[in-house]
C-alpha cells in the first residue's frame, strides 16, 4: 500500500494501457465539441514514455519519474493538452522531490502542484469546461480525506472519484476555453474530453496505489 | 471516406518528405523533429520568420517558406499544434544573429507550444519576439472563449512580415509591420461540408445536405450560425458584413480582398464570391487594390471559403508588392 516509485511506475504504465484502451472515446468526446484528436494524442504521448522506463536501470524517485513522463508529453503530445499535462507532471515532480515514499501530505502536495501547473498554463478557472474542472474536485477531495486521516492510498481514491464526477459534471455546461469554447451552447451536453483522460489518469492512480 | 495515404500515422512525414523533394530549390526539410527551412537558412543578418501549426491548412505553412517570407514552418500533426522541440529546432535554424520571429495562430494549443519554445529558444540566446494573429471576426465573444481565431489573414501577416525581413528591418520593426497587419486585417469563412482528419477517418463535423456553417474555424470548428443553403451572393453578404463593421471603413479607403478557399471548393465558385465581394466593397466606396484568390488556408477537403479584407496603407502595398519565391506564391523576383 505505499507510495513510493514503485506505485508511481505503475501509475504512469497503467495509463498508458488505459489511455491507449480510451483512445477512441477521447477522440469521439473531442470530435464533439473540439478537434477529435484528444485521444490520439494522449495515446501517442503516453506510449512514447514506455520504452524510457524500460530502459531505466535505476528507478530512482517518484518525483524522477514523473519528470521524465512530463519532458516525454510536452515533446510527443502537441496541442493543448501536451503543454498542460507535462506542466501538470512537472510541478507534481517538484512538489515530491527528493521523497521516496509519499504520505499523505506528500500527495495532496502533488495533486495540489500539478492541478495548479494546468491553471498557470492553461489560464482556466473552475466552471470553464477543462480538464481543470476534474482537477479542482479532485485536489479539493484529498485535502478532504487528508484531513481526515486517510492512508495516501485512499486520498487518491477519493481524489479519482471527485476527477470522475467532475468530469461528468462539466457535460451541461458552456465551455469557456479551448477549442470548444467557440461552440457557445453547442457544447452544451458534451463531456470536456480534457477533464475525461484526467478522471482516467487519477482513476490509474488510485489503482495503481490500492495494488502496490 | 477515400484518401490517398498510406497509413494515417506516417501522413505528415511523407507529405513533408514529398514537399522538400519537389521544392528542393526553395526548402530543405528536416523529419526527425519534423521542420521546414528556406535552402539558404541562415541569412545572415537577417530577421529569421517562424510559423507554424497543425498540418491539413496547406499551402499553410510550409508553402510559404522561401525568400521574401517564412524562413521556417514547422507543421505539426493534422490540425494539431507541433511540439516544442521541433519549434526550437527550426527556430535554431534561421538564426542569423538578428533574431527570430515566431507568428503564431491564436488556437490554445499552439500558443502554449510556442511560447515553450520561445521561452527554450531565449535559454540558448536567441532573441525571440512573438505575435498572435487573431483575424476571425466570426467569434463574438472574445472575453468567454479563447478568443478570436487565427485563419487566412496569416498568409497576409506572413508575406508582409517577411518583406519587412527581406528589406533588412530589426526584429522590434518586423514585429511592429506583423502586429500592424494584425490590427488591420479581418476574416469570416463558411462550410458546406465538413473535413475528415485521416487517422480519425469520419468527418469532424456533420451538415445536412442543406445547411451550411457561417463562421467556420480552419478546423471545423463552429461559427456563428448554422442555417439553409442560399445562393453565393446571399452567403458573401452574410460574411463581408460583419468583417466591415470590425474595424471603421471610410469611403476611399484602400483595401487587399483576399478569397480563399477551404480545400474542397472550385476555383469557379471561388471567383464568384470574389466577384460579389468586390461589388460590396464598390458599393462602400472601398477601394480594392490588391487581390488574392485561391487555396491558401485550407481545412483538408472542406467545401468553403473565407473572405479576408486587410485595410492598406503605402507601407503595407509596398511590403505585400516586394519579390517572394516560395512553393505557393512567388512574384517580382
Amino acid at each position: 500500500m505505499s507510495v513510493d516509485v514503485a506505485w508511481a511506475e505503475a501509475w504512469i504504465r497503467s495509463s498508458a494501457k488505459v489511455l491507449s484502451e480510451h483512445r477512441a472515446e477521447l477522440n469521439t468526446l473531442d470530435r464533439e465539441i473540439g478537434d477529435g484528436d484528444h485521444g490520439e494524442n494522449m495515446d501517442r504521448g503516453f506510449q512514447a514514455v514506455l520504452p524510457k522506463l524500460d530502459a531505466l536501470t535505476d528507478a530512482g524517485t517518484p518525483g524522477e519519474l514523473l519528470k521524465t513522463l512530463a519532458s516525454t508529453l510536452i515533446s510527443t503530445v502537441g496541442g493543448a493538452a501536451g503543454p498542460l499535462y507535462g506542466t501538470a507532471y512537472l510541478k507534481a515532480a517538484g512538489a515530491v522531490s527528493g521523497s521516496t515514499e509519499l504520505d499523505g501530505p506528500a500527495v495532496v502536495a502533488l495533486l495540489t502542484a500539478g492541478r495548479d501547473g494546468i491553471v498557470l498554463r492553461g489560464k482556466a478557472e473552475p466552471g470553464d469546461k477543462t480538464m481543470v474542472d476534474a482537477w479542482t474536485p479532485a485536489v479539493d477531495a484529498a485535502i478532504e480525506a487528508e484531513a481526515a486521516g486517510a492512508s495516501p492510498s485512499l486520498i487518491l481514491a477519493a481524489a479519482a472519484d471527485a476527477a470522475e464526477a467532475g468530469a461528468v459534471a462539466t457535460e451541461p455546461w458552456v465551455a469557456r476555453k479551448g477549442r470548444a469554447s467557440y461552440l457557445g451552447e453547442r457544447a452544451i451536453g458534451h463531456r470536456d474530453p480534457g477533464a475525461q483522460s484526467t478522471a482516467l489518469i487519477l482513476r490509474c492512480g488510485a489503482d495503481a496505489a490500492a495494488q502496490s | 471516406m477515400k484518401k490517398l495515404v498510406n497509413d494515417p500515422k506516417n501522413v505528415v512525414d511523407e507529405a513533408v518528405a514529398g514537399f522538400g523533394a519537389a521544392h528542393a530549390d526553395i526548402v530543405r526539410v528536416s523529419l526527425d523533429p519534423v521542420f521546414i527551412v528556406r535552402a539558404d537558412a541562415p541569412v545572415a543578418g537577417k530577421v529569421g520568420i517562424v510559423s507554424g501549426g497543425g498540418s491539413g491548412h496547406e499551402p499553410l505553412h510550409g508553402g510559404f517558406v522561401g525568400f521574401g517570407m517564412l524562413d521556417a514552418a514547422v507543421p505539426g500533426a493534422v490540425f494539431t499544434s507541433p511540439t516544442p522541440d521541433p519549434i526550437l529546432a527550426a527556430t535554431k535554424a534561421v538564426d542569423g544573429g538578428a533574431g527570430v520571429l515566431h507568428i503564431v495562430k491564436n488556437y490554445t494549443g499552439d500558443v502554449l507550444n510556442f511560447e515553450t519554445a520561445a521561452d527554450l529558444a531565449e535559454a540558448d540566446e536567441i532573441e525571440v519576439r512573438t505575435v498572435i494573429v487573431n483575424d476571425d471576426v466570426a467569434v463574438k465573444d472574445s472575453l468567454y472563449t479563447a478568443g478570436r481565431r487565427g485563419v487566412a489573414g496569416t498568409v497576409l501577416v506572413e508575406k508582409i512580415a517577411g518583406a519587412a525581413a527581406a528589406r533588412g528591418d530589426d526584429l522590434t520593426a518586423v514585429a511592429t509591420v506583423a502586429e500592424k497587419v494584425i490590427g488591420q486585417v479581418r476574416s469570416m469563412g463558411v462550410a458546406l461540408t465538413p473535413c475528415v482528419v485521416p487517422h480519425a477517418g469520419e468527418p469532424s463535423f456533420t451538415l445536412a445536405d442543406d445547411e451550411i456553417e457561417i463562421g467556420i474555424g480552419i478546423h471545423g470548428e463552429p461559427g456563428r450560425e448554422r442555417i439553409k443553403l442560399e445562393p453565393a451572393d446571399a452567403i458573401v453578404d452574410r460574411i463581408l458584413g460583419p468583417i466591415l463593421d470590425d474595424i471603421p471603413y471610410a469611403s476611399g479607403d484602400k483595401v487587399l480582398l483576399f478569397v480563399n478557399g477551404m480545400g474542397g471548393t472550385p476555383q469557379v465558385e471561388l471567383y464568384i464570391v470574389f466577384r460579389r465581394a468586390a461589388e460590396v466593397l464598390a458599393e462602400r466606396g472601398i477601394e480594392v487594390t490588391r487581390t488574392l484568390v485561391g487555396n491558401f488556408t485550407t481545412s483538408l477537403e472542406m467545401q468553403g471559403m473565407s473572405i479576408t479584407v486587410l485595410k492598406l496603407d503605402d507601407e503595407l502595398t509596398a511590403l505585400w508588392d516586394a519579390p517572394v519565391h516560395t512553393a505557393a506564391l512567388r512574384w517580382g523576383k
